[in-house]
């Protein structure tokens, strides 16, 4: 079952991310697709606050990750500039979807098949209107649909 | 002897795509500068041509220092102290230089000096002008969009940074959705020449005092969005040039507006540009008659010392090293 949340301003977005942050647990993936300009980088923000990340949130798309230090680790990566499957391997991801801190990676669907289990897939597409996003969330494991049920009631 | 003395300090630079070393003499004077992506005879280097992957700076490093000391007629005896960035970057990347920096250093028994890329990008400055201090340097490239204050060489102060994009991701995810080809900045550049700057009003992201050194291109990187998906869905044609004109005039807007508050406020002599975005004509020329109106200088790198490169690494990390400010062999890299 898909969960589907709109929002209708960057700071909605971002909101909503860290309400996820909140719940988020030790080792937890989360793929998170959408275009350019959709609000990627945002709700990543949003998650590292929840995550009680308190230093600045950056766009990683140059440096293709930023690690930052919260509750938990959060790993957050962006595989944009990232042409191959060997190069995301060397850049040394699996140590950290290992790892018991939080890893966020935008522009997952490059590689679809590398990321087999992730906790949840988030895409963010845009709505009728300029400012309006649709986010949905997906996820095969019993532990992440609990947390988002809770995502739900609180929203 | 070539290296009688002078203080001969070995660069090395892996933050994130360049693998590069360098040897500098007394500070600023380049003896050479090796950037292993811009060397046409990749044979030198196996064959590897670096990218993003750490393991490719692995594959090339020892051959990368080789040819910046044969290149500068030095040997590893010659050699005061080893300089080497250690953050910001990717870790994977940036440790692939940190780990040969500290095995020069422990081999050779010479001081290990850490330096940070962002002032590393300053220090390019130092290479080729006399700075007059105190001065405001605009750091502007793929990774990073940084406001320094400089009181001299070695006092420095942080006024801002980026709170989303930096302003050359901007740029080259601008000249992506406009199908303008990669890097961004330059494709840009050229377009923007022949457009209408006022065709399109982009948003200006001139936040309130509280972060008023502090830089957003974020929204302004949608609005460009915005307004190609509106064309789009219209099926009206997409006037390139004049969306680049745009997009640039509003980056530019904001860079200047700000980098002239801070020269203002902190009296400075000089303003000073580094980083990749330093290139961009419209930045060099609009940043130049604003503060002339102030009697302000601006000093900015060739473009060769403008992109990431090992030179301005050793030119940063001679300062350190005359400030006797050693790293110990225990140093990590840092990632922000």
């Amino acid at each position: 079952m898909d969960y589907i949340f709109t929002t209708n301003a960057e700071q909605e977005t971002e909101s909503l991310g860290k309400r996820l942050g909140d719940l988020l647990f030790p080792g937890a993936v989360l793929l998170l697709d959408g275009d350019l300009g959709a609000g990627k980088t945002a709700f990543a923000r949003g998650v590292a606050r929840g995550l009680g990340v308190t230093s600045p949130v950056q766009s990683p798309t140059f440096t293709i990750l930023l690690a930052h230090s919260g509750r938990l680790p959060f790993y957050h990566f962006d595989l944009y500039r990232i042409e191959s499957e060997e190069e995301l391997l060397d850049i040394g991801i699996e140590e950290c979807l290992d790892d018991e801190g939080v890893t966020l990676v935008e522009w997952a669907e490059k590689f679809q098949g590398f990321f087999d289990t992730p906790s949840m897939s988030i895409s963010i597409a845009r709505g009728q209107e300029e400012n309006m996003r649709e986010i949905t969330f997906f996820s095969g494991e019993e532990r992440c649909r609990e947390l988002l049920d809770k995502l739900c009631a609180r929203s | 002897m070539a290296a009688m003395n002078k203080i001969l300090i070995l660069g090395i630079e892996s933050s994130c795509d360049e693998t590069a070393a360098a040897v500098v003499a007394d500070g600023r004077e380049m003896r050479s500068n090796i950037i292993a992506s811009q060397v046409e005879d990749h044979k030198k280097f196996g064959g590897v041509v670096p990218e993003i992957a750490s393991r490719k700076h692995l594959e090339v490093i020892n051959d990368v220092v080789e040819y910046a000391l044969s290149e500068a007629g030095a040997g590893f005896a010659d050699i005061s102290a080893v300089a080497v960035t250690n953050g910001p970057g990717l870790v994977g990347a940036l440790l692939v230089g940190v780990n040969m920096a500290k095995t020069l250093a422990y081999a050779l028994q010479k001081p290990l000096v850490a330096v940070n890329h962002v002032m590393s990008h300053v220090a390019a400055n130092y290479l080729v002008h006399t700075v007059q201090f105190p001065a405001v340097c605009l750091v502007a490239s793929g990774g990073h969009t940084s406001l320094l204050y400089l009181l001299s060489r070695s006092e420095t102060e942080l006024l801002g940074t980026t709170r989303d994009d930096a302003a050359g991701e901007a740029f080259d995810k601008v000249a992506r959705v406009l199908g303008l080809g990669y890097p961004g900045g330059p494709a840009i550049d050229k377009i923007a020449m022949q457009g209408n700057p006022d065709a399109f009003r982009f948003p200006r992201a001139f936040s309130g005092q509280d972060h008023s050194y502090e830089f957003s291109f974020s929204g302004l990187k949608s609005a460009v969005i915005n307004v190609l998906h509106n064309l789009e869905q219209r099926g009206e044609p997409i006037p390139k040039a004049d969306i680049a004109a745009g997009f640039q005039a509003a980056v530019v807007d904001v860079l200047v507006e700000k980098t002239r508050l801070a020269a203002k406020s902190k009296g400075a002599k000089t303003v000073l540009l580094a980083g990749g975005v330093a290139a961009n004509r419209q930045l060099r020329l609009q940043l130049r008659e604003t503060l002339a109106l102030d009697g302000i200088g601006l000093n900015y790198p060739p473009p060769e010392l403008c992109t990431d490169n090992a030179a301005m690494v050793a030119c940063a990390g001679y300062d350190l090293y005359k400030r006797n400010e050693y790293a110990g062999l225990d140093l990590n890299a840092f990632t922000v």
